[in-house]
């Protein structure tokens, strides 16, 4: 076990190197356009070819995972620190706290994103960097994505509240605010995790449709979203097995991320 | 003898085994949705478009390969030469699907209907000219004039497009005059057309049109099922197919593969000239200058985007006549060459300079503008990032971004709230009036600077003349001089940066016969009433 941890650790640290050091391990800029090379297949130049506007797959591969390995865990902890914030908090309070926090949440999962999001889009301005783009989209889903996990954390902090060890603690004369941190915060680590881990890909796949509104990564940057879009048009025949490359690798990363963090840190 | 006959016979069915009605017989393509409605005067989305070509009887075809008007319903006709009115004389012994007779009441009742306002036709809106009223003169069972209160240019290709409704028959608009009739709707399914018994037209050895005995048309919104259900060999033809689709199908099945040439519609860029846009005054100043343009249409290379994005199945676009106009287009055009050092010395003549790789203006403001399209259309997608990179070449730096449609028409038509727009135009209608609420600078579809009270430069008045100028002459040569000259003033001026023609590119299974795709829509199914069905197998 301790060997699969270290193969884990291994490939995200490479991983991690690769992306800050794209620029050296890319054969070309993620920009630039090989007019007269579209669709190519992997070459020596182009190890993992190029795609339909003759950009360098391995160099947009690359970039893209530095922009979303960055941001969407990001964007991922800020939803699961509000999400543990928020419903742990409710399942601790209970009572009408409780019922006025979850009618909250269940108002802003019930909310209609969609055309929040047109708003939004709406009121930023045009002319923004491909980055700034990526920044806004990321941290709007950190803000908007808690509420969901909110439910999960309370629910299991209410069922912590009437343990035994809480019972105890309080018995021991351990106030509100002390027993939330010390003693309910932490044994709600393994949901908390839960939660943070399904949130990195469901946000990398959202930014990927957040371009249909105009959010997300602006062209040429790339992101694992975008790169993962291009598989929309892939069909079974398609001689270009290497567009798979993206998904294969979101996998294997969230993959070794589950991996090389300890099981004890988890069940803490 | 006897063996004689039998030779004759199995030659003559050998040789011509599908020159006459085939029953039983099934053409089957999709639709993309359900038709929103089946009153041919009412058409407005491609389906019940496509419903209404295959049922509806018109007086006049425009013939989609010749480009030349032919007689259906009436035999002839003739426009009055003040142009306000036109005279048919119908063909006798017509019937409608349900059996009742064709005459000129049907066209006169056809006509009140579609010029009734509280129908809101929009076939109807081509022919409202002028103040007043239509008028329609029966002078026999089988002519009619109907007289319009102002001259209406082309006003007898504007027949192709109606469909005679019948004035006696209780089915109402089932009652048709076209090569079929709908026999049965599932909606969101099919829709099953089966051949008109009482179909009046008749191939050159006197044997009853259409071949084909019904036609199939399934709702399938998804290209790729569809593509998969051609290649299966559960449908015959596909009508438009992406350039991707296109080339798949040419690789798998190359019989299928249909290239119709260059089609009339094109894909443009355009700058917002809005002067109450809020855009910074120097962008404005920017937007306004024909030098800029100019720069802007010289430093894209228009061979590259046919080439990458629509993979050879484009051609640069010239002005907005698109070549497979061979009336209209003006031939002593050609497309803007990619000339980026052509570009910067126009720019430089505004005062715009290059300064370590950025371009700036005279009062040092870095070039940098934002271009907004629609989101999910992959071929502007990729358009504007080619166009991207090639403006990074003079040191503009483009920002892209995709808007869902109705965001995108909101500030291309209200808000003004953008700088630059990439979008597609799709023309269905040969003639030049047909782009009138385009050109015309008091219009609201004047998308570069619309509704102007009057217009803003000496070059869009020159078009507003030229405009009208054409749409009220009847004499073509004169007609076809102020159309090359507003296409020259286009292609100098510059207010859409054309980009390219698309390829009409079609699927047509080897199975049907006589199919001879061509530019104008529908592409495939044109002479749908001439079509047969072979026994051929499909290659897979």
């Amino acid at each position: 076990m301790k060997s699969i941890r270290m193969v884990a650790i291994l490939f995200l640290a490479l991983l991690a190197a690769a992306c800050v050091f794209a620029g050296r391990f890319a054969p070309a800029s993620y920009a630039e356009q090989f007019r007269d090379l579209p669709d190519a297949s992997c070459t020596r130049t182009h190890p993992l070819g190029t795609d339909d506007l003759g950009r360098d797959r391995l160099a947009r591969l690359l970039y893209g995972t530095r922009v979303s390995l960055i941001l969407a865990p990001t964007a991922a902890l800020l939803a699961t620190f509000l999400a543990g914030l928020i419903g742990a908090a409710a399942g601790f309070f209970g009572g009408r706290f409780e019922s006025c926090v979850m009618a909250i949440t269940d108002l802003v999962l019930a909310m209609p994103w969609f055309f929040l999001l047109i708003t939004i889009r709406a009121l930023m301005p045009l002319n923004v960097a491909p980055l700034t783009s990526v920044t806004i989209t990321f941290a709007l889903l950190g803000c908007l994505g808690w509420a969901g996990a909110a439910r999960v954390v309370c629910a299991d902090a209410r069922t912590l509240c009437g343990s035994d060890m809480v019972l105890l603690a309080r018995a021991c004369g351990t106030g509100g605010t002390r027993l939330l941190w010390r003693h309910i915060l932490p044994n709600l680590k393994p949901v908390l995790y839960a939660q943070f881990w399904i949130s990195v890909p469901i946000f990398i796949l959202t930014e990927a449709n957040l371009g249909m509104l105009g959010l997300g990564v602006a062209e040429p940057l790339p992101s694992w979203g975008s790169l993962l879009r291009e598989l929309e048009s892939y069909s079974a025949g398609s001689s270009q097995p290497w567009v798979f490359a993206p998904l294969i690798l979101l996998i294997i990363t969230v993959s070794c991320f589950q991996l090389a963090v300890r099981k004890e840190e988890i069940r803490a | 003898m006897r063996n004689r006959l039998l030779i004759s016979a199995i030659l003559g069915f050998g040789l011509f085994p599908l020159a006459y009605a085939q029953p039983g017989s099934q053409l089957r393509f999709c639709l993309s949705s359900q038709p929103k409605t089946f009153n041919p005067l009412l058409v407005a989305d491609d389906a019940s478009d496509t419903v209404r070509y295959l049922t509806g009887g018109v007086l006049m075809r425009l013939n989609r390969k010749t480009q030349q008007l032919e007689p259906e319903l009436a035999t002839s006709w003739k426009v009055s030469a003040t142009g306000k009115s036109v005279s048919f004389v119908l063909r006798d012994k017509v019937r409608f699907s349900d059996g009742t007779p064709f005459s000129a009441d049907d066209v006169d009742y056809t006509m009140r209907s579609l010029m009734d306002p509280a129908l809101h036709s929009p076939s109807g809106d081509a022919f409202r000219v002028g103040e007043g009223k239509m008028t329609t003169q029966v002078t026999a069972k089988n002519k009619i004039t109907l007289n319009f209160p102002a001259p209406l240019v082309g006003l007898d290709k504007l027949f192709d497009q109606v469909a005679i409704l019948s004035s006696h028959s209780g089915q109402k608009e089932a009652a048709v005059l076209g090569p079929y009739y709908l026999a049965e709707n599932k909606s969101g399914s099919y829709l099953l057309l089966k051949r008109n018994p009482n179909y009046w037209k008749h191939d050159g050895s006197g044997r009853q049109l259409p071949y084909i005995d019904s036609i199939r048309l399934d709702i399938q919104q998804n290209r790729d099922i569809e593509m998969l259900r051609l290649t299966r060999g559960e449908i015959e033809l596909i009508n438009t197919l992406d350039p991707d689709n296109y080339d798949k199908l040419r690789e798998r099945a190359p019989q299928m593969a249909v290239d119709a040439g260059v089609g009339l519609d094109s894909e443009q860029m355009w700058f917002n000239q809005v002067s109450s846009a809020p855009v910074p005054a120097y962008k404005k100043a920017w937007f306004a200058s024909t030098r800029f343009r100019q720069a802007i249409s010289q430093s894209i290379n228009r061979d590259d985007l046919a080439r990458v994005v629509f993979r050879g199945h484009a051609r640069p676009a010239v002005s907005w006549v698109s070549p497979a106009n061979k009336v209209w287009f003006n031939e002593k055009l050609q497309p803007h060459r990619f000339d980026p050092k052509t570009a910067l010395s126009l720019l430089g003549q505004d005062g715009f300079q290059l300064q370590n790789g950025t371009l700036r203006d005279r009062e040092g403001h870095a070039v940098e503008f934002s271009v907004i399209t629609n989101a999910g259309n992959k071929s502007r997608e990729k358009m504007a990032t080619m166009i991207q990179q090639d403006l990074a070449q003079i040191g503009i730096r483009l920002n892209i971004v995709t808007l869902d449609f109705p965001s995108l028409i909101e500030r291309i038509t209200r808000t003004f709230n953008y700088e630059a727009c990439l979008l597609g135009l799709v023309n269905d209608d040969l003639d030049p009036n047909s782009q009138m609420n385009v050109w015309v600078s008091s219009s609201e579809n004047h998308q570069w600077n619309p509704s102007e009270k009057t217009p803003a430069t000496a070059w869009e008045a020159e078009i507003d003349r030229l405009m009208r100028a054409q749409a009220t002459t009847f004499d073509f040569k004169k007609r076809k001089q102020a159309v090359d000259r507003l296409q020259q003033i286009v292609w100098e001026q510059e207010p859409f940066i054309y980009l390219v023609n698309k390829e009409v590119l079609s699927a047509v299974s080897p199975t049907v016969h006589n199919a001879s795709p061509v530019a104008l829509r529908p592409q495939v199914y044109w002479n749908i009433d001439r079509l047969m069905l072979g026994t051929q197998v499909a290659g897979k």
